[in-house]
């Protein structure tokens, strides 16, 4: 059914639809709707789940690892600062290989205090192995949570949903809401191999050798490598069942183009707007969306990207110190790959919330046109000086 | 697609305006998209609604800067804000006001006039307190029938969905603004 919902209802839906038995969240900001509507559907009988409020994100977190762990289908939601005081949880989550799916707005990090969108915060837990999935739009961020257990139940890794603060959080737009029963012919119910159980005692996360722990990590990179595969599969699997498919990138125009430009979540969907003015202008430009940023798409960058004259990135999100952060993993991506290099592009640009109009998105295109190449490593996008 | 700017005062409802309108909209297949200017909302505050309706999927996502439309729910922010600012020529201006179209001659210059007595509709459906009513229904009578872009059948639809509590009091707001809005002549 169609229904007229905000971004963070989407995630609320999504979670219900996936049956999640355990949701723990703290419920002060940065948190958002999510988790009110989530609390008032296990309160209704709606969600037969368990609703544990707890004193910070870092608890938050430690309760979902404790229910996943223990067999359940676990759930939280966070953004920004909440998401940074989960961080030593993240690992936690990750290295003891549980399938957890977390919703995270994008809010950039305080100070100054702020609670628009950027990608800084998530960005910030780029290395400690959670799958980490960029939404364009409401349907997209309720599909991925369903979507996420899907395969974090495969891989063994959580998954991490991203929507743009505000953007998608706050802007309600139609999303077909699937039947239950439909999605659970699609996400069967949760069984570990291994959980914890008192009639059957293990140890779980204990002294690790260094004979050992490498080995461990090996396999989290191998899951990771899994992951590419699973996604893709469960991504067809999902668009023959409900009419959506979903992939580790998205392609728009970009068969014949001769510029690429590369973004992801909200900004790579105004830009959908862009590149068609810009096609009715007679410019062979095309989009490169990356939806799925952990696991990298490296094979699916280089095939798309492989033979085009120019490449043009825009990053929400800076790496200090560096450039912006999906323009050096798109570089980093090409480095060893065969064939023509195109020269790279990389604009920073609507950080803290700064709209990405289209016309900003316009500007960076006919910027990079022009221009043989770079000037520097980093161009900055309507920044006042 | 088109794009309505819906000029209010925090506590006024005209999130749950633009929401309920987006849901009317989107009963008879339409795209939409609505949402608050991104912030924080305080009461009494002048605050933006966004909504967009289009027939074909919406991708862009940024806000409103050049409005088709502009609806006003509170006539005082007529002489604290620009509420044309942006708004493209030959775009309708939809006011609560108890005056005519007539006496907006400076907006009638470049845009088309509506008006209607939002506050006093609301007042006379207990809708709010006299001096805070809750306008944002009965200004949704007016834009639907102005702009036509919702029947009043799915209007009814998205109030109940977007204004759950006192909903009968509120559609019939909504459908006493339908009958009474006043259209002022063509830019």
């Amino acid at each position: 059914m169609k229904k007229v919902i905000l971004g963070d209802h989407a995630v609320s839906y999504g979670a219900l639809l996936s049956r999640v038995q355990t949701i723990a969240a703290y419920p002060i900001t940065p948190q958002t709707l999510i988790v009110e509507r989530l609390s008032e559907m296990t309160a209704n009988g709606e969600l037969k789940a368990i609703f544990t409020k707890v004193e910070s994100e870092h608890s938050a977190m430690a309760s979902t690892i404790g229910s996943s762990a223990s067999g359940a289908r676990a759930f939280t939601a966070t953004s920004a600062q909440g998401l940074a005081l989960m961080h030593e949880m993240l690992h936690w989550a990750a290295g003891a290989r549980l399938p957890i799916v977390m919703a995270n707005v994008n809010r950039a990090m305080a100070p100054g205090w702020t609670i628009w969108t950027d990608q800084n915060d998530s960005l910030s837990a780029r290395d400690v192995g959670w799958m980490q999935i960029y939404c364009q739009d409401n349907q997209e961020v309720l599909d991925s949570i369903i979507l996420g257990y899907k395969v974090s139940e495969q891989v063994n890794l959580p998954t991490m949903v991203i929507l743009d603060a505000f953007v998608l959080s706050h802007t309600a737009e139609g999303v077909d809401v699937p039947d239950i029963e439909d999605v659970d012919k699609f996400l069967p119910p949760y069984k570990p191999e291994i959980k914890m159980d008192i009639n059957d005692p293990r140890s779980f996360g204990a002294l690790t050798s260094p004979d050992v722990y490498m080995e461990f990590r090996y396999k989290m990179q191998q899951a990771m490598d899994k992951a590419k595969e699973v996604i893709v599969e469960e991504g067809k699997k999902f668009g023959d069942m409900f009419g959506r498919k979903y992939g580790l990138v998205e392609e728009y125009k970009t068969e014949d183009a001769d510029t690429i430009l590369i973004a992801s979540a909200t900004v790579a969907s105004t830009a959908k707007a862009v590149i068609d003015e810009m096609r009715e202008a007679g410019l062979k430009v095309g989009l490169l969306r990356i939806r799925v940023f952990r696991p990298f798409p490296t094979e699916e960058v280089i095939r798309v990207l492989n033979g085009r004259k120019k490449v043009v990135v825009i990053d929400r999100n800076i790496s200090f110190g560096k450039t912006g952060i999906f323009f050096d993993e798109v570089k980093g991506a090409f480095y060893n790959s065969e064939g023509n290099k195109p020269p790279m592009f990389g604009y920073i640009a609507g950080l803290g919330g700064r709209d990405v109009t289209p016309k900003v998105i316009k500007e960076i295109m006919e910027d990079a046109i022009k221009k043989d190449k770079p000037e520097s490593e980093i161009l900055w996008k309507g920044v006042k000086l | 697609m088109i794009e309505i700017l819906i000029h209010g005062r925090g506590g006024q409802g005209g999130v749950k305006a633009s929401l309920a309108l987006a849901s009317a909209a989107s009963k008879a297949g339409k795209y939409v998209q609505s949402f608050p200017e991104f912030g924080v909302e305080r009461r009494g505050a002048p605050i933006k609604a966004f909504t967009r309706i289009s027939d074909d999927p919406i991708v862009v996502r940024s806000k409103i800067y050049n409005p088709d439309h502009v609806v006003v729910l509170d006539p005082t922010l007529l002489h604290s804000i620009d509420v044309t600012e942006g708004l493209k020529e030959g775009g309708w201006i939809i006011i609560n006001t108890e005056k005519s179209p007539d006496s907006f001659t400076e907006f009638a210059k470049r845009f088309k006039v509506a008006t209607v007595n939002a506050t006093k509709i609301a007042v006379d459906n207990n809708l709010g307190s006299k001096a805070a009513p809750i306008v944002n229904t009965a200004i949704l009578g007016a834009i639907i029938r102005v702009l036509n872009v919702a029947s009043k059948e799915d209007l009814e639809k998205g109030i109940k969905e977007f204004v759950p509590v006192k909903a009968e009091a509120n559609i019939k707001a909504a459908y006493e603004a339908y009958d009474q809005v006043k259209l002022g002549k063509e830019a």
